[in-house]
């Protein structure tokens, strides 16, 4: 059993400025999650009154990206997990840990550990789909994959648009997220009608939502939960220029 | 009350086809002046959303995640299965269909399984047009496996994720649906109450739960897309959030609830460690191909490993029970989850658990790795070892797993005919917010099957069946009923608010969790049931007297958000446990233990019980009303289910 000390970032809406409040736990165990620590924590404000720290979190199995917390410096905490399958074996009796929200612009903050991702939509939105409709498609099997592209493909299409990657860049950059998805599609042969258009127009969105710029530090793919490489990152460069020189948004 | 299936007349192969062309269609310039709700983007309202908007009817989608991306439907993990038969190995739509009525008990559908198993096949076809990446043999074409028992290779899969792949795939048509401009999309806002205007549904009620706002929709139809009900458990596979509240909020205003005890509980989950448990997590039941499930021989031996005094190494092999393969030599570790779950249960009852609470099993892959090596486990179940090291600290490479069964899916939900729409005209239940195709058990890989066949091949064509008759005006959201539903949402949240009790919510939600895993879980008696009622009807009275709910209503307010969520869960639970009294059989997960073959296996009463039991709300504090359906086996013969 734990005794630790939080130092939580505390912030009523977007619009108040914030701060950090300390609150002391114990009991811990070690077979807790982060998160279940963090329920300690609300059941005991809660029963004292006092409003529960706000964050997101929903599947608590590592896969639905809802959770978003800025541990110790680092997204998601220590090691390359989500929040939620961190457990409190990571850490020692009497630490002191600092938990903050996603920091970036295009995040902005709503209470507490929320802040708003729905750019990461609106990028979607701008591109990163396949134009078809419901029904009238060819049999699965009439559209073979070599199984290397595929596999390619689908350590790509891992990404849970947490956004860790954005908090991980000093730049506040998204380029590994939106270069994970215009890697998928771009490798497989479903993406090929739409490649150009798809690349121009979600690096216009990724821009226009407030993004920083790429310096290649690799911060992003470190951090990230589901190890996207940051290999992406350069084919969507190469996407994206080959995209621009001959566009067909005409 | 009479409840009408709609089930179309006609040999069962020809029912759906005949129906499409029977159904009255919207001419395509019409469309455009209809609005369609969507509660719900899972695998079947973001299908549905999509599909909708493409044939040029305008969608309003709500979520209460802040991306309809993060739906649970996210986290399923092994794989959707498909008639394609692409593995030549004997399988066939009415294959498929038999098997899923044999799974559920019998006590689903015929016509609606049927409709389920034909369009299975364009489901694949459409994911694989998305960009979904499924998993592919060498030669580029579409790789299958066996799962869950069957004996045909008919599940597609992508690794361990097939969930988050098909719904990355319908999110993305949703996607292209909001750029285009023909779904508003409602993310972080949750439904409060359905709204009905001369008995047809007509809107909704929601709250921003950014700011807190309470607001109006309408609509000329309303889709419920909500998802299951696993958490009146507390504990279970469920996320945090996946709650009952839009579909209790509708069975409210009169849409029955159907068969809400068929609980699914799934054999290998990781245990509960303590009291601190937020919820639970599967291990897939793929791991069962190759792990031995056991526990020691005697209570003694179990008493030691609990206290550590023994290294589960030096257990002998005589001192191991593989109860499993002792009771079920023909299926062993692979009898269906129901069965798997139950005996996991009895030999921890008997005393002869092997973790900290006596509530755990050994999943062994000792002999697995001596017979194929470490790596070729590694490359089967790797990122599930990982995940299991992860969440316990063990490394089931060297120990075996630990497991237990946890809640995991619900058969049960409101009532639907063939068209899936509920008994209240123009209100439509999708995905596993109804209840139409798993009778008392679902098989592996077919919730992720029917949400998106409801949402992609069924609904674009029933839903245009009931538009086409129905005037093209709107009701707007200033209509009365409209405000006196909104105005009951208010009040609601000025009442839980006034409490100012001594309490929780979780406390209470907690204390729910466990009198229903208790009585109306894996096991269930008269005699535990009717107890749990009274325990449930105190700790209502308890919850409205001694709640504390925190904060305002107009602000980001979590608490106020769990209350609405765990009052309705109360009821539900009530509900439950009715209808498991009420059904004097046992059938698929619905097991009452006076009715039992002599083996020890689910005894169902098929003269007086193959009926879908659908219950009517009557008011407050009142008994609900029973309304049957009658189910009709004209294609399968109903057997005793035996897997010895």
């Amino acid at each position: 059993m734990m005794n630790l000390t939080l130092k939580v970032w505390r912030q009523k809406n977007h619009k108040d400025k914030g701060g950090f409040v300390d609150y002391k736990v114990s009991g811990i165990s070690t077979d807790m999650s982060f998160l279940e620590m963090l329920d300690v924590l609300n059941e005991e404000l809660s029963a004292k009154g006092e409003d529960p720290v706000h964050f997101d979190h929903d599947c608590r199995e590592g896969i639905c990206g809802a959770c978003s917390l800025y541990i110790n410096g680092h997204p998601h905490g220590p090691q390359q997990t989500t929040t939620c399958q961190l457990h409190m074996r990571s850490f020692a009796d009497g630490d002191v840990i600092t938990i903050e929200p996603w920091r970036a612009k295009g995040f902005p903050v709503l209470k507490d550990l929320m802040t708003d991702r729905s750019a990461f939509d609106r990028i979607i939105q701008a591109g990163g789909y396949v134009s078809v409709n419901t029904g009238g498609v060819p049999d699965a099997n009439e559209i073979p994959v070599p199984k290397i592209i595929a596999d390619e493909a689908f350590d790509s299409a891992t990404c849970i648009s947490c956004g860790a990657c954005v908090a991980a860049c000093k730049n506040a950059s998204a380029m590994l997220f939106v270069s994970a998805k215009i890697s998928q599609l771009a490798l497989l042969p479903q993406g090929q009608v739409e490649r150009k258009s798809r690349a121009e127009n979600m690096v216009a969105q990724m821009d226009a939502e407030g993004f920083g710029a790429c310096t290649n530090i690799g911060a992003c793919s470190a951090e990230c939960p589901k190890g996207i490489k940051l290999s992406n990152i350069a084919r969507m460069n190469r996407e994206y220029f080959s995209a621009v020189l001959s566009s067909d948004n005409v | 009350m009479i409840l009408d299936s709609k089930i179309p007349e006609g040999p069962l192969a020809e029912k759906w086809n005949k129906h499409k062309f029977n159904v009255k269609l919207v001419n395509p310039a019409n469309k455009r002046k209809y609005e369609v709700i969507v509660v719900g983007t899972g695998l079947a309202g973001a299908s549905a959303a999509a599909s909708l908007a493409e044939l040029g009817y305008n969608v309003k989608a709500f979520c209460f995640q802040d991306s309809p991306r993060r739906a649970h439907s996210i986290a399923a993990q092994g794989g959707i299965n498909a008639a394609k038969n692409y593995q030549n190995d004997g399988d066939s739509v009415y294959r498929l269909f038999y098997d899923t009525v044999k799974g559920g008990d019998y006590r689903a559908r015929e016509a609606n399984v049927y409709r389920l198993a034909e369009v299975s096949v364009n489901i694949i076809d459409q994911c694989v047009a998305q960009g979904v990446p499924f998993a592919r043999e060498y030669g580029g074409l579409l790789a299958n496996r066996s799962f869950g028992g069957a004996q045909v290779s008919r599940t597609f899969y992508a690794r361990g994720q097939t969930g988050q792949q098909l719904l990355l795939g319908a999110y993305s048509a949703l996607s292209r649906q909001v750029a285009n401009g023909k779904v508003k999309l409602y993310p972080r806002t949750e439904m409060m109450d359905l709204v009905t205007v001369e008995g047809k549904a007509r809107g909704i009620i929601t709250r921003n739960l950014i700011t807190g706002t309470i607001e109006s929709h309408s609509a000329h139809a309303v889709l419920l897309c909500t998802g299951g009900y696993g958490n009146v458990f507390f504990l279970s596979t469920n996320a945090m959030g996946s709650n009952v509240t839009a579909a209790w909020r509708a069975h409210k205003k009169g849409a029955l609830f159907a068969n809400p005890c068929f609980t699914q509980i799934h054999p290998t989950c990781i245990p509960v460690s303590g009291d601190h448990q937020s919820k639970l997590t599967l291990m897939s039941e793929s791991l069962r191909n190759d792990g031995r499930v056991w526990v020691p021989r005697t209570v003694e031996i179990a008493e030691k490993v609990r206290k550590k005094q023994i290294k589960i190494a030096d257990i002998k092999e005589e001192d191991r029970d593989y109860f499993l393969e002792r009771k079920y030599p023909s299926f062993g570790n692979l009898v269906p989850r129901d069965v798997a779950s139950r005996n996991a249960k009895y030999v921890c009852d008997e005393g002869r658990g092997v973790n900290e609470t006596g509530e755990a099993v050994f999943l062994d892959f000792r002999d697995a790795i001596k017979r194929d090596s470490e790596d070729a486990i590694r490359s089967r179940y790797g990122n599930l070892f990982d995940m299991y090291q992860q969440i316990t600290g063990d490394n089931p490479y060297k120990e075996p797993m630990m497991i237990y069964p946890a809640v995991h899916y619900t058969m049960g939900g409101l009532w639907v005919d063939y068209n899936l729409m509920t008994n209240v005209p123009g209100l439509y239940a999708l995905g596993e917010a109804n209840f139409s195709d798993h009778g008392a058990n679902r098989l592996g890989a077919s919730a992720l099957m029917q949400g998106l066949a409801d949402g992609y091949f069924v609904i674009p064509y029933t839903l245009g069946d009931y538009l086409a008759g129905m005037s093209k005006e709107t009701v707007t959201a200033d209509h009365d009923e409209f405000k006196k539903a909104a105005k009951e949402i208010t009040d609601k949240i000025q009442k839980f608010l006034s409490i100012k009790g001594t309490k929780t919510i979780d406390h209470f939600h907690k204390r729910l969790g466990k009198i229903m895993w208790e009585y109306c879980g894996m096991a269930r008696n008269a005699e535990g049931l009717t107890k749990a009622k009274g325990l449930i009807k105190e700790l209502k009275a308890e919850f409205w007297r001694d709640v504390k709910v925190l904060g305002t209503p107009d602000e980001l307010n979590m608490s106020l958000e769990k209350a609405h969520r765990v009052a309705d869960f109360i009821e539900l639970g009530e509900l439950m446990v009715d209808d498991a009294l009420n059904r004097d059989e046992s059938c698929g997960g619905h097991f009452r233990e006076e009715y039992q073959t002599p083996e020890g296996e689910a005894l169902r009463d098929d003269d007086n019980f193959a009926y879908v039991a659908a219950w009517k709300y009557t008011g407050e504090g009142l008994e609900s009303e029973l309304v049957k359906e009658e189910l009709k086996f004209e294609n399968v013969k109903l057997t005793q289910r035996s897997y010895k």
